[in-house]
């Protein structure tokens, strides 16, 4: 449950972070791909070494996403319907992998924000994420 | 038996020296118990935990998360024996705490958080993959003694 405030807070953190959308989203990736190795097997057609162009696009199209979603959150299921269904019957990626990209997008932040990444922040991005992550695996069964 | 390669050894001995334990034990506590509010229920003689203020500038907190980052002194100094060096506190944790074991994967967690919001761009991908590997075996260590 995000309080209004939670949810202004997050809104505030995708649009400033628009700018460098592809920079974040690689490194969360990155960062899942360095601590999390059996994750990569979704990816074994594409170039995902650091700093590769599929590594900058697919992670601005994640970040997008999560920024997109964030400005209607009470109403996940219908902006997420087409990724639901993508996720769920073309790409069939494990839902536990959600986590651990939630996980390293957090850790991303962390690093990119410093202490302007407070507790109240990360309690209210890890609430986002979480929420995000299970309305993308609805349709998975 | 657990296989460090030297990178992983050196950088868990690095980050452990680098560290301020007196910052960062309090901060990775403090963010638990904000992000994770279950987690307050082993501290319900810590006092008033009901917000993140409260929590921030609670001293036993602070205390308490310099303490736990202190516990993971004998792992870094015993990187091939961390299970049987957590023997007697996962006994603790499980008999005396009665804490669900999953829950020092969250503060596992938030410890990498806390050192991430110090160290910036410094805190790489690998550097973070072989503090997660040093945590999770803490981790499983301490849910070892369960029964």
């Amino acid at each position: 449950m995000l309080s209004k405030q939670e949810k202004e807070l997050i809104i505030e953190i995708w649009t400033r972070l628009t700018p460098v959308a592809d920079r974040i989203g690689a490194e969360a990736l990155l960062r899942m791909f360095t601590s999390y190795p059996g994750t990569k097997t979704y990816f074994s057609h594409l170039d995902i070494t650091p700093r590769s162009a599929h590594l900058l696009s697919h992670g601005q199209k994640i970040f997008l996403a999560l920024a997109e979603g964030s400005k209607d959150i009470a109403n996940l299921m219908t902006t997420l319907a087409p990724l639901q269904t993508y996720h769920a019957y073309q790409l069939r990626i494990q839902p536990s992998n959600f986590k651990l990209f939630s996980h390293c997008m957090i850790v991303t932040l962390a690093c990119f924000m410093g202490d302007r990444f407070t507790p109240s922040l990360h309690a209210a991005m890890d609430k986002y994420l979480s929420a995000f992550s299970a309305v993308l695996g609805e349709k998975f069964r | 038996m657990v296989e460090w390669t030297e990178f992983e050894r050196d950088t868990i001995k690095d980050i452990f020296s680098k560290i301020d334990y007196d910052v960062v034990g309090p901060a990775a506590l403090t963010r638990c118990l904000v992000v994770y509010p279950w987690t307050r229920r082993y501290f319900g003689n810590f006092g008033a935990l009901y917000n993140a203020e409260g929590i921030m500038g609670n001293e036993m907190v602070a205390n308490h998360g310099k303490k736990v980052l202190h516990g993971l002194d004998r792992a870094v100094k015993n990187m091939d024996h961390i299970k049987e060096s957590y023997c007697e506190l996962s006994q603790l944790h499980s008999d005396q705490f009665h804490v669900d074991p999953d829950n020092f994967r969250l503060l596992a967690d938030c410890l990498a958080i806390a050192i991430a919001t110090q160290w910036g761009s410094a805190f790489t991908p690998d550097i973070q993959a072989a503090f997660q590997k040093f945590l999770s075996v803490v981790v499983f260590s301490l849910g070892s003694q369960y029964h």
